[in-house]
């Protein structure tokens, strides 16, 4: 094919799709249990310099735990896919975790606004950097899924996303036409909250999918967070509900309310008045850094992090407003 | 006469622009509310898609995330990203909206940074979907206020594609055919692309505005089309629709 024009971006990954088989040739086939803690998954599975993507979109069906254990635990180093990113690049970048980022969607939280601190991150030279767009990087990981070295796409031709992306511009041999391909990326470690897993890693969920399906047969490793265990007999009843086989998988942690402060589709919405104070705590750097501090760093788990913002009680407001219910004077 | 907000003429004109029977890439905010308030209007067979994999959906109210669970409320389908963006790589989406912190005479957007790319003065979100959709839809729709600063003769990053150079550029790069941007609605006016040049000029100006103000307000040489008039104001059942059905909590009206 002719090159008509190479991005001048770095290229974060390696796209060879003959090493990729070569790793996906030794991941285990076994049909163990891998239910276990994030703070275990995080140990074992996401390490410094690796490279790191997460499922959901921003704040929708997004593996919040993950994100927290990765700060606590002090990841430093990784390379970041900033896809459809908001609060959870809002953790992220608050605790220095990525130092290279492929950027798509960061910084911001759509019609909330921008992210004071996430923004400073970006501003100050630490983070090296290529651009893509959101459909560009779901090609990258449809590519790593599919096992081939790059798709083609017809987007980010002509711009200076492309100059600053690791992309080719080249000519298609069968119409003649310039398309733009796209480099197949296979991130070290993903992490995706679902409705429902196995013990195995089976997986369902509901609502959109956003680029999930892609990034779980794209990614090394996996690290699924699930709203609930559920009996393998429930999988196998209704094999077509199954969205992620348990192959793919390398943990299981069953984090109820996962998503919080995100939506979680059928489940609870999110919480708009705990992102609205994120960003407003944001705007001074040291009052935001004893927040994070209270809230991340110094907390146990989760679930000590869910207890500080209203636990149940809130989600059950949560859940009256994903539901559109009136639940009147009970809430 | 009714009275009305700045928004609210934005929403109905960008509305207005909305065919019956086509199908529009929406964002949240101002988009949203246009597309919804033509779906109650003129085009009930609009067909709204959302970036994160919403299809059809029957909006209760107003998302606050382009992947929240309003946008597949009653849809026909909840998909992913490479579906929709498929959907307008394959040439069936009609029309998109998008914004921008910069924009230029070709309808060019930057939404990625301001001053030196690697050490930017100001950074912002970056493409998003914006260049996928940008590059895919027929027609694309940029609903932003217009000021000097914001209208400049050229952008510090081309993030999404408009006209990028002029005439027949979004080709010679290799963009699909016969795309590019359609209409810049502005709180001055309704602004559009001279087919021969393919650089912005004012289509018509709402109502309390002058021509020599909406030129004033933009950085760049604005000549005005043909036939410019005002662009009509609100009619008393938009409104009524905009305030009752499609924004009752004044999300993005009472901005």
């Amino acid at each position: 094919m002719e090159v008509i024009a190479r991005g001048e971006g770095p290229l974060f990954s390696d796209p060879d799709p003959d090493k990729l088989r070569t790793f996906f040739r030794q991941k285990s086939r076994a049909l163990t249990n891998k239910v276990t803690t994030v703070a275990d998954a995080v140990r074992r599975f996401a390490h410094d310099g690796d490279y790191l993507a997460i499922g959901g979109f921003g704040a929708n069906r997004i593996p919040t735990a993950v994100c927290h254990e990765l700060v606590r635990q002090g990841r430093r180093s990784m390379i970041f896919a900033g896809h459809t990113s908001t609060h959870d690049f809002q953790i992220l970048a608050a605790g220095e975790v990525f130092d290279r980022c492929d950027n798509a969607y960061i910084i911001g939280l759509e019609a909330r606004g921008l992210s004071p601190n996430a923004r400073r991150y970006m501003q100050s030279g630490k983070v090296r950097m290529a651009e893509w767009t959101n459909y560009g990087l779901a090609l990258r990981l449809k590519a790593a899924a599919m096992g081939v070295p790059f798709l083609p796409g017809r987007n980010m031709l002509g711009t200076d996303t492309f100059r600053k992306s690791a992309a080719i511009a080249a000519r298609d041999p069968f119409t003649g036409k310039i398309v733009t391909l796209f480099p197949a990326l296979s991130p070290d470690v993903a992490a995706i909250h679902v409705h429902e897993a196995d013990v195995y890693g089976n997986c369902r969920l509901r609502g959109i999918s956003i680029a999930d399906l892609e990034l779980a047969r794209a990614a090394k490793r996996l690290i699924i967070t699930c709203e609930r265990l559920v009996p393998t007999e429930v999988i196998r009843a209704e094999p077509t509900l199954t969205v992620i086989p348990y192959y793919l998988v390398d943990a299981v942690c069953e984090v109820p309310y996962g998503s919080y402060p995100g939506v979680m589709p059928g489940e609870y919405f999110s919480d708009e008045e705990h992102l609205r104070l994120w960003l407003k705590t944001e705007e001074d750097p040291v009052a935001f850094g004893r927040f994070f501090d209270e809230l991340v760093r110094k907390t146990k788990d989760f679930q000590e992090y869910l207890d500080r913002c209203g636990d149940v009680r809130r989600i059950q407001q949560l859940r009256a407003q994903e539901l559109l219910l009136d639940a009147g004077q009970a809430r | 006469m009714a009275t009305y907000s700045t928004m609210e003429m934005m929403i109905v004109a960008a509305a207005r622009e909305l065919e019956d029977g086509k199908s529009v890439a929406v964002g949240t905010g101002a988009p949203c509310a246009a597309a919804m308030l033509a779906q109650k209007t003129h085009a009930p067979n609009l067909v709204i898609f959302f970036e994160a994999g919403g299809v059809a959906p029957i909006l209760p109210q107003m998302p606050i995330s382009v992947g929240d669970s309003r946008t597949t409320w009653r849809a026909v389908m909840a998909s992913g990203m490479a579906e929709i963006m498929e959907t307008c790589q394959r040439g069936m989406v009609d029309y998109c909206f998008l914004g921008g912190a910069q924009i230029d005479p070709y309808g060019n957007l930057n939404s990625t940074s301001i001053g030196d790319w690697d050490r930017p003065k100001v950074r912002f979100p970056g493409s998003g979907g914006a260049n996928d959709f940008a590059s895919f839809a027929w027609k694309v729709m940029i609903i932003t206020p217009q000021d000097a600063r914001r209208f400049v003769p050229q952008v510090d990053f081309v993030t999404t594609p408009g006209y990028l150079d002029g005439p027949g550029a979004r080709e010679r790069a290799g963009l699909p055919e016969n795309g590019g941007p359609h209409r810049v609605i502005t709180n001055m006016a309704v602004l559009g692309f001279d087919p021969q040049t393919r650089r912005m000029r004012v289509e018509s100006v709402h109502r309390g505005r002058t021509l020599a103000e909406v030129q004033a307000n933009c950085g760049f040489e604005l000549p005005a089309a043909p036939q410019v008039g005002e662009t009509p104001p609100p009619t008393e059942e938009e409104l009524e629709i905009l305030r009752t059905q499609v924004d009752p909590l004044r999300y993005i009206i009472g901005r």
